[in-house]
């Protein structure tokens, strides 16, 4: 251990209101602590700066999967491996199912949370492209009440959220649709297991009259904030598959993105890569 | 500054009551006040999975869980795998006879991955068996030796 541990705090609530009285003390003083999968690394690695933490790991009004005619919620505290085991999203969420799965290893994946994901606001993060392609909306709690944002609004700069000191993320919906649409879904990372994604492409849509509707397209590890991709999405609505939309939309694309030079990959390669996986994607809508 | 916090938990079938700092790992907690050593330090980061253990039921990286959340929990460590003084688990036993042990650092988080997946999977396909184990890395690269042991524990 590269660090003094008696020199942070980890505080546990009985329950959620006792929480959020912690996090509405003293603005931003308390953090939330949940799995630990990421705040963990920092602190043996001596570079966690914040020392005050709300561990909200036992919260049971932050667990469970709850299904209604129209919704999935996931609490915050779903972890990737409750995201596998579950029939409902195994069958209508794939993309979701597939991110858990390429998430670390199993012992990873029974820690950490999609919540975690989400606030944790790693670009790389693999379960973000997937929430943005199905629409997640986002409910944050704190004292004074609740609100609900959609997620593509949530990422405002590298590492910047619309989320206040006393808020807390506590369910992630996710609108229930046609489970005809393909589901997308490539991470490119160096091996299979425990890899921290290169590039990481989510998308959904359907074909009508051989023109793509209801399209929806995320990346991540291409820009400072896990991205959806908007334009690229307007080009390509009510269009054919053929080579010019691939090639009109390809541009658009690169246009969207702002990889960079990084440990893991290169502004050229993921760039490169993304254009391949849009085209893939799109002849795969095809088939 | 944080002061020291008790708390109650199980390891390997024994109630233990522990005065920690919170934010302790459960690894150094484990070693340095257990002495269960078997539990080994790897990477300190979750990557190589010398530290699994088994927190209720599932297998997790004990250097990245602070110990004040295993309030009221059942770990099992390497120490409690054996079925009893004289008898070894299915999965040491076929470590032992194949080979699946080179140096030994990776050996228990192998052998605790290995015992969890054939709980949960008592008769593992090939990809079974690489998904269970690839949170684990053995440094002496002695992969094929671990899952031919992994496969005859489970043909016991």
């Amino acid at each position: 251990m590269r660090t003094y541990v008696p020199s942070y705090q980890l505080v546990s609530p009985a329950n959620l209101s006792e929480a959020l009285d912690v996090l509405s003390q003293d603005n931003g003083r308390w953090k939330p602590f949940a799995g630990g999968t990421d705040l963990m690394v920092l602190l043996e690695a001596g570079k966690l700066p914040h020392k005050n933490y709300v561990n909200i790991w036992n919260l049971k009004e932050l667990r469970g999967i709850e299904v209604t005619g129209n919704q999935v919620t996931l609490g915050a505290l779903t972890t990737y491996t409750e995201v596998q085991e579950h029939p409902i999203l195994q069958e209508e969420f794939p993309m979701l199912c597939k991110a858990a799965r390429e998430t670390g290893g199993i012992a990873i994946q029974n820690r950490g949370t999609l919540g975690g994901n989400i606030v944790n606001a790693s670009p790389a993060a693999d379960s973000p492209p997937a929430l943005l392609a199905y629409d997640a909306e986002l409910e944050l709690v704190s004292k004074t009440g609740a609100r609900r944002i959609p997620y593509a609004k949530f990422h405002r700069g590298y590492k910047q959220m619309d989320i206040r000191p006393d808020e807390l993320l506590r369910a992630i919906r996710l609108p229930r649709a046609p489970s005809a649409f393909p589901h997308y879904y490539r991470k490119v990372g160096t091996r299979k297991a425990q890899a921290i994604s290169k590039i990481c492409f989510a998308a959904v849509a359907s074909l009508e009259a051989d023109r793509i509707n209801h399209i929806r397209i995320a990346l991540g590890s291409v820009a400072p904030i896990p991205l959806r991709c908007f334009q690229t999405e307007a080009a390509l609505h009510n269009q054919p598959i053929d080579d010019q939309t691939i090639a009109n939309t390809t541009r658009i694309l690169a246009g969207e993105v702002s990889p960079i030079d990084d440990l893991r990959s290169t502004k050229d390669y993921r760039l490169q890569v993304s254009l391949n996986l849009l085209k893939d994607f799109l002849l795969h809508l095809k088939q | 500054m944080s002061g020291k916090i008790d708390i109650n938990c199980t390891v390997n079938g024994q109630s233990r009551k522990l005065n920690v700092y919170p934010m302790e790992r459960l690894l150094d907690v484990l070693r340095d006040q257990l002495h269960l050593t078997g539990t080994k330090e790897g990477c300190g980061e979750g990557e190589c999975g010398a530290c699994t253990v088994i927190i209720d039921g599932r297998i997790v990286n004990s250097c990245l869980v602070p110990v004040a959340q295993i309030e009221g929990a059942s770990i099992k460590t390497i120490e409690g795998i054996a079925t009893s003084e004289t008898q070894l688990h299915a999965v040491q036993q076929a470590f032992i006879e194949h080979g699946g042990a080179q140096c030994g650092i990776c050996t228990p988080g192998m052998i605790m991955a290995a015992v969890n997946l054939l709980e949960k999977v008592p008769n593992p396909s090939e990809a079974d068996i690489r998904n269970g184990l690839a949170g684990n890395l053995c440094r002496c690269t002695g992969y094929m030796k671990i899952f031919e042991s992994v496969v005859r524990a489970s043909q016991r």
